[in-house]
């Protein structure tokens, strides 16, 4: 019996039955829900809410795939304005402040009654907790969340006279040992870079990286400030530059995102910073030997978190709310955290989700599955201000033209700060 | 008896009238409204705020830059495209073999989705492991970063754009060719006129109203056409090959600043009819309708 036809009964037995049919009606739930690799993650998705309305048969789930974080954003906050029901979405995490100015979002800690559930919102790591938080309050619960990590070619480095359990921990290793990994053909040209940092699409993300590495952040906790023209910031600016010029390990100029991970494939660079939700999609397409390990370090070792957050929006019903919490809470849960990230290459949000029999055997079998969570610990938040969407350019803008040898690195830096700081000028 | 008649007219009307003022003429005026007032959040009342958008356009450095590189795309694009519209057609007309399987060559980029052609783009441009590089390479020439070189991203843009467009404006001007008369050629050549006099003296001006249609369509289409960029380049390195379109489009939905959004659609509103104004009053003149 499909939805329709189990809502026309129930209807039916209720009318004849003289009772209110709002009682024994079950609660319809709208979700958005972007998907940024590609791939089969639909399905995956499809599998999970089916086994929450087997576990709910009162709760009717609609997944609506939006495309990409944007434009999940766009299609959600388009069909509240119109009036369509949405109760939740999956949504960039960092994209809470410019949410919260539209009014368009509830805390959860005003959502959750019981002890258990207090509990259950204390159960993820710290680190994936900070972009969904301010004002001391949590408004997004972590779900498709990932770090960068670098991908590197076994074959490579053992072609290249290196250990291929040891990949490069610190700025000077990586440049040193990527040197070597270049390969030049009879007349100079490269057919094999040492690495390749992307960056279009998120440039800031990646960066975001180096700048942890040298001890810095981008902003503020309240999204209010940024740092963009710190002598640390503007440093680890100038090392991504040099790496493609001063020691020519990667292709000067900007590298693209999009095709990144298929020059891994091809062997066209030995390492690669890319998302960890790459890593199911690596491991089954790569003909070689690969390792993933943590980023290389300079003054401490670092990766922004990212991906998308639960959020529960505010134009709803006490049960919707009720209900949406309930589905966040399931998708959430050890085992299924546990099933979604061996599906994808995602993190395991919470540590429960590693003490699962699941993710325990994958790990065991697949070490580098649990490389993504041994980083979390030098995680920082990624960045997240308000006015994100204009900042996040004033920023990819000035990577892009240090990179490009458009301005200098310490140029770039002080006007992409100049202009942030007129635009959040408002909100301080 | 009139009135009833006039009833009827607008009745006919009604339709496309409907459709029309709610799908272009009130967005416009919205749009417009929308470009004069500003309001802290969506979650905030508008308030009239008059002409201060577009001061605050005329100081936006990205702005001029998206112009210009909007203008220098419409140059780029729009005449070549035309160009190589007229010869293909040209060649397709002829009485040579295999014209079903050319004409179907030259039109497949036509059918692909922009979409599409851009994924499959993204990876001819690809600096280690695409097509152009790889076939650089086997002369021995160590080809550039097609999209992450800000000197020439723009070109690489615009060189997909007219292998895609080309072969939908070849359409015009192969059905315009086949209602020539044939017997002005055949004039021409008991007069012993050169093939290159043909073209100049007859088939060019006998083609002036499809090269207009296509004219403005074809700048029409370098202001509206930004789908490539989404995949291609998202306007980067640093604005270099960031078109007015794709502009308010971040505008709107990646910066959430809709009044922003509304001012540089209004200005792309005043440009488009700006230019199909002068197109059509000025070259109008100078063309043979029969």
């Amino acid at each position: 019996m499909n939805r329709f036809t189990k809502c026309l009964a129930t209807a039916g037995i209720a009318s004849i039955l003289g009772v209110s049919t709002v009682a024994s009606a079950a609660t319809d739930l709208t979700m958005y829900y972007p998907v940024a690799v590609g791939g089969s993650l639909t399905k995956i998705v499809d599998g999970m809410i089916e086994d929450f309305e087997s576990q709910n048969p009162d709760i009717n789930v609609n997944a609506i795939y939006a495309g990409n974080y944007n434009d999940a954003r766009v299609k959600a906050l388009a069909a509240l304005q119109s009036g369509e029901p949405a109760q939740l979405s999956v949504m960039f995490s960092i994209d809470v402040h410019a949410l919260r100015n539209l009014d368009a979002i509830v805390a959860f800690d005003d959502l959750v009654s019981t002890d258990a559930e207090r509990k259950w919102l204390d159960s993820f790591y710290p680190a994936l907790m900070e972009n969904g938080k301010a004002d001391g309050k949590t408004w997004g619960v972590p779900f498709q969340r990932s770090t960068i990590v670098m991908y590197y070619n076994k074959d490579m480095f053992r072609a290249a006279g290196l250990d291929p359990e040891k990949a490069p921990t610190t700025w000077a290793e990586f440049a040193s040992m990527g040197k070597k990994l270049v390969k030049k053909d009879g007349s100079g040209n490269v057919e094999q870079w040492g690495a390749m940092i992307p960056s279009t699409g998120y440039p800031y993300w990646m960066f975001g990286a180096l700048t942890k590495q040298n001890s810095e952040v981008l902003m503020n906790q309240a999204g209010t400030e940024t740092y963009f023209d710190k002598p640390g910031v503007i440093e680890a600016l100038e090392y991504w530059h040099d790496l493609g010029n001063k020691h020519a390990i990667m292709p000067s100029g900007v590298i693209e995102w999009g095709t990144l991970r298929q020059n891994f494939l091809d062997g066209k660079t030995a390492i690669m910073w890319h998302s960890t939700g790459n890593l199911t999609t690596v491991k089954n397409k790569a003909s070689f030997d690969f390792g993933v390990a943590k980023l290389p370090g300079n003054r401490e070792l670092g990766s922004p978190t990212g991906g998308g957050n639960f959020y529960i929006f505010k134009k709803s019903s006490a049960e919707e709310k009720a209900a949406a919490l309930k589905l966040v809470k399931f998708m959430t849960s050890p085992e299924q955290a546990a099933h979604w990230s061996k599906a994808t290459g995602y993190m395991g949000v919470g540590p429960g989700a590693y003490k699962t029999d699941t993710l325990q055997a994958y790990v065991k079998e697949f070490p580098p599955a649990a490389v993504a969570r041994d980083q979390l610990e030098h995680a920082t938040a990624e960045l997240s201000t308000h006015e994100a969407g204009r900042v996040r350019k004033f920023l990819d803008d000035a990577i892009q033209a240090a990179l490009t040898g458009q301005m200098s690195a310490k140029d770039a830096m002080t006007d992409a700060q100049k202009q942030a700081r007129s635009t959040l000028r408002r909100y301080q | 008896m009139l009135k009833r008649f006039n009833l009827k007219a607008w009745l006919l009307l009604l339709p496309a009238l409907s459709l029309l003022i709610a799908f272009t003429h009130w967005p416009t005026i919205r749009s417009f409204w929308r470009s004069v007032t500003w309001a802290r959040s969506d979650a905030a009342p508008a308030k009239f705020v008059g002409l201060e958008n577009y001061e605050i356009l005329l100081e936006d450095p990205v702005f001029w830059k998206v112009l210009e590189n909007n203008f220098w795309y419409a140059i780029g694009t729009v005449p070549t495209s035309i160009a190589l519209a007229i010869m293909m057609a040209l060649w397709v007309n002829s009485k040579i073999r295999f014209t079903g399987l050319l004409r179907l060559a030259f039109f497949t980029p036509t059918i692909l989705p922009m979409i599409t052609v851009a994924n499959i783009w993204l990876f001819f441009y690809s600096p280690n492991i695409g097509l152009f590089n790889q076939l650089l390479g086997l002369v021995g020439i160590d080809g550039p970063n097609w999209l992450g070189d800000p000197d020439i991203a723009l070109s690489s843009l615009m060189i997909m754009t007219v292998w895609k467009e080309a072969g939908f404006f070849m359409i015009f001007y192969l059905a315009a060719l086949q209602t020539l008369s044939p017997e002005l050629f055949d004039a021409a050549k008991v007069e012993g006129a050169s093939a290159w006099r043909m073209f100049r003296k007859i088939t060019f001006p006998l083609l002036m109203p499809t090269t207009l249609f296509v004219l403005i369509n074809a700048l029409l289409n370098a202001f509206k056409l930004v789908d490539h960029l989404f995949i291609l380049t998202k306007g980067g390195p640093n604005n270099a090959s960031n078109l007015l379109l794709y502009y308010i489009y971040e505008t709107a939905f990646s910066f959430l600043d809709s009044y922003y959004a509304a001012t540089l659609t209004v200005v792309m509103l005043l440009i488009l009819a700006i230019t199909a104004l002068v197109q059509m009053l000025l070259i109008d003149r100078r063309i043979h309708y029969r």
